[in-house]
């Protein structure tokens, strides 16, 4: 009996330990890019062109290219995604198709971000001839968030009641019109929600932009769509391995770290409380 | 019979243009979900179409058995990935030895241990977590974890194999954590509740009844974290020092199949033999990581249809 | 068949897969009455009643056999609008199912997706069919409300009158009553004679108490076949069978 005890009272103290150290190392992530980051992030940085060989000035390319970047990534990413997810949770029924599709988001989830970069150096670059550009990366994010689009719009549709769409089928609704007045307008908090996910998740991507349009260093803001770019995460990567300075760049690093991390955590943040607000509000009905 | 009111009418007029636009709908839908098909099967396809003229100047044997990689080599170019291979397979594999435990651990917390009210707050920490960009971490890997690293073993630079292995292991977690926590969730209650009433406590009944129970779902989700520490990049190119030769040791440091085609393809001339090589060994990547997710797959759609 | 039949079923069968809900029935009904079907839990009455506007379609693996003639139409024929047959057969949920939107929304709803964009006919329509399920005293002042808020017998009245809005000539409730308190029942049971005036009522009811009260013919159905159907006061006096006699005395269900 006693021994029983003892072993619960160990096994358990383990798994405390084992959450506490993953606790831990988001603790160790959040504090040293915090503290060390902080001091680097002034307005000026924030709204400032990188200067002297990068060793100076600030991040503003870069924030205005991750924002380019991301809303191709959203502009193709959200109505395909939203298109596949409305299919499958109100029309498909279970044939051998139907289990192909799933399977193949499922898989496509876990293709390598650095494959889906191979696939737009080939598809976008090359082959549509866009060259390295804003369109090409936005183009290539956009397919790599494709199956986590779909799959948080699907389980937004699911939340809503079988009874709404019921409800107008009896009222003379055709598929469609129950779809899109009844099903869609209760979903569309869910769908926002994973869409904003989705963007964070792209906007901290390097390996998909590596080859089809990040830039190194580029004095201007891009003009247009077939410019190159500078992103946040790209421009964190080259200041942490190919500046020539590195340890004199390093606050300036830490700085577009926080930065980065901000912009994605902080859109994490805004998902969590809008489904926390969408769950309540369900609830209360 | 009642007549039709006007708008009966007017409503019967528009039946066949509301076939028509309910069809047109339909097939717009199913459409694009196919192409999500097409993209899986795009990726595979055009992978293969520039991986495959590589193989008219370099042959398998070379390329899949020898660990030379030096496409630009003085007197010869020389295409060998096993070192790339072995350099994945063991941060891969470091990467698990730490994440499993860690993450099972967690999950059978979540389950078994945390209150309501701590799960609320856990669950956003792990979702954090997973949203902390590869390239921050690998960041951090330079800054932070790769000097630990150097001092604690007493070496001249934490770039290696070790730090990719720590770094992974932080980004394969969430994928872990969530999926087993899903498979201990859906063990029955009356499992536990069996093995309750045969007088055994909590840890033997997480142990003895639910851990076996949910098995195949913890399998699964330990192979989706591995399927993501082999296809990451960031963390590895930035944290392993990235040299070519075929490493010994963790305290080696590494050139995975990620980093290698992150560092080169952007040098490389479009469709040069370099350039068509970096492509296969990109397929090699995507076969590698298509293998383990499908595996992953069965073995979770499997253990789902049992437990309905 | 009579020609004053408003719906008459002929060797309907229905199938769920390779099981089968419904057997065989034949039943004709005419326009104005009230019809209640009771029967034991899982008889296949609620089954019965969806194959009646073609609510069944929707279930994956779902099968029907035989015809469901409304007005002498089959509305099962390939040529035949689902569309079209729903709106002239509508139909009242078990649990009130009102849409989030406001009150006045819901009672418009049919008429909005039909393409009626008059905003005078749709407020005419929306205060007629209120009025009509006995809700408008209640509502009047605040149309605007979500419909969520409303109690449940007024919500319930309210889906009465979302599917009245649209005109139906014949009215499918599948338990309207049976998650409402006795006030509220009785609100909807006068609701429904005073309904059969204009409408075919076709109602599913475990009560049978209700279906004694409210409906001129009672029909009777146990293991998917429909054992007995008459006048309600033949059918609780004198019943052919026996064991409809079985249960309307509670001997069992």
């Amino acid at each position: 009996m006693k021994k029983s005890i003892l072993s619960q009272r160990l096994g358990f103290s383990l798994l405390t330990a084992c959450t506490a150290a993953v606790v831990g190392f988001l603790a160790i992530i959040l504090w040293d890019i915090v503290t060390k980051g902080a001091g680097s992030v002034t307005w000026k940085f924030l709204t400032d062109a990188p200067r002297d060989g990068m060793t100076q000035g600030g991040i503003m390319p870069a924030i205005v290219g991750t924002f380019f970047a991301t809303t191709i990534t959203t502009v193709l990413a959200l109505p395909l995604g939203c298109c596949v997810a409305i299919y499958l949770n109100e029309y498909a029924k279970d044939t051998a198709i139907t289990r192909l599709i799933r399977v193949t988001i499922r898989n496509l989830a876990g293709v390598p971000s650095i494959v889906y970069g191979l696939f737009g150096v080939v598809l976008f670059v090359q082959g549509l001839r866009l060259g390295t550009s804003i369109l090409s990366a936005g183009l290539t994010l956009g397919l790599l968030t494709l199956p986590w689009t779909i799959t948080a719009s699907e389980e937004a549709l699911k939340t809503v009641p079988a009874s709404y769409r019921e409800g107008a089928f009896a009222l003379g609704a055709t598929k469609w019109q129950a779809i899109y007045t009844n099903v869609l307008p209760y979903a569309f908090g869910g769908i926002l929600t994973g869409a904003i996910l989705g963007i964070a998740r792209a906007a901290g991507e390097t390996a998909p932009i590596l080859f089809t349009g990040a830039a190194f260093y580029l004095p201007f803001l891009p003009r247009s769509v077939f410019d190159q770019f500078m992103a946040l995460p790209y421009h964190l990567y080259i200041l942490s391995t190919q500046h020539h300075q590195i340890e004199k760049v390093r606050p300036l690093a830490y700085g577009t770290a926080l930065v980065l991390l901000g912009l994605v955590l902080g859109m994490n943040l805004i998902a969590v409380i809008i489904r926390y607000k969408i769950r309540k509000n369900t609830k209360a009905v | 019979m009642p007549v039709p009111c006007a708008y009966h009418v007017h409503m019967r007029k528009n039946a066949r243009h509301n076939r028509l636009k309910e069809e047109a709908i339909r097939l717009l839908l199913f459409s694009s979900s196919i192409t999500v098909v097409i993209l899986l099967a795009g990726i595979f396809l055009l992978l293969l179409m520039k991986a495959l003229p590589a193989f008219r100047e370099i042959s398998a044997g070379e390329f899949f058995l020898t660990g030379v990689w030096d496409p630009t080599g003085y007197e010869r170019s020389h295409y060998g990935i096993l070192a790339m291979i072995k350099s994945t397979v063991m941060v891969t594999a470091g990467a698990m030895a730490i994440a499993v435990p860690l993450g099972v651990g967690t999950a059978a917390f979540l389950n078994e241990i945390a209150g309501p009210r701590l799960r609320e707050v856990l669950k956003p920490v792990i979702e954090i977590l997973a949203g902390v960009p590869s390239v921050v971490v690998g960041f951090l890997g330079i800054v932070l974890f790769g000097p630990m690293i150097a001092k604690l073993f007493g070496i001249h630079s934490g770039l290696n194999a070790m730090n990719g292995s720590l770094l992974l292991a932080i980004m394969s977690l969430p994928t872990i954590i969530s999926i087993s926590e899903d498979a201990l969730n859906a063990v029955p209650v009356s499992f536990s509740e069996a093995s309750f009433a045969l007088g055994a406590n909590r840890w033997q009944t997480l142990v003895r009844v639910k851990m076996p129970a949910a098995v195949s779902g913890v399998i699964a989700a330990c192979m989706l974290g591995m399927g993501r520490a082999i296809g990451e990049t960031m963390t590895v190119l930035m944290a392993t020092g990235c040299a070519i030769a075929m490493p010994v040791s963790f305290l080696d440091p590494v050139r995975t199949i990620t980093s290698a085609i992150a560092i080169e393809l952007g040098e490389v001339a479009f469709n040069s033999t370099h350039y068509y090589a970096l492509f296969a060994v990109g397929l090699v990547l995507f076969c590698m990581t298509f293998a383990v997710n499908m595996v992953s797959d069965v073995i979770l759609h499997k253990y789902q249809s049992l437990q309905r | 068949m009579d020609s004053q039949d408003k719906i008459s079923v002929r060797n309907l069968n229905f199938y769920y897969g390779q099981v089968r809900r419904v057997t065989n029935v034949t039943i004709d009904i005419k326009a104005n009455q009230v019809i209640g079907i009771i029967g034991p839990s899982g008889c296949g009455k609620s089954t019965f009643l969806r194959t009646l506007n073609r609510m069944n379609d929707l279930i994956l693996g779902a099968r029907v056999e035989g015809m469901v003639l409304l007005d002498g139409e089959d509305i099962y024929d390939p040529e035949v609008d689902v569309v079209d047959v729903r709106r002239r057969v509508g139909m009242v949920f078990q649990k009130s199912n009102p849409f989030p939107k406001s009150i006045y929304e819901n009672v418009a709803y049919g008429l909005r997706i039909g393409g009626v964009r008059e905003k005078d006919f749709i407020a005419e329509r929306v205060e007629k069919s209120l009025r009509d399920a006995a809700l408008w005293e209640e509502v009047k002042d605040r149309l605007d409300d979500n419909a969520m808020r409303l109690s449940g017998g007024q919500q319930q009245r309210l889906c009465i009158a979302r599917a009245l809005a649209i005109e139906p000539e014949v009215l499918l409730m599948d338990e309207p009553a049976s998650a409402l308190d006795p006030t509220a029942t009785l609100k909807v049971e006068e609701l429904i004679q005073e309904l059969k005036k204009k409408y075919t009522i076709i109602i599913v009811t475990h009560n049978m108490q209700q279906a004694a009260r409210i409906s001129d013919f009672t029909a009777f159905f146990m293991l998917g076949e429909l054992v007995e159907f008459d006048e309600t006061k033949q059918m609780f006096t004198k019943p052919q069978k026996k064991i409809t006699e079985e249960y309307i005395t509670g001997r069992f269900g």
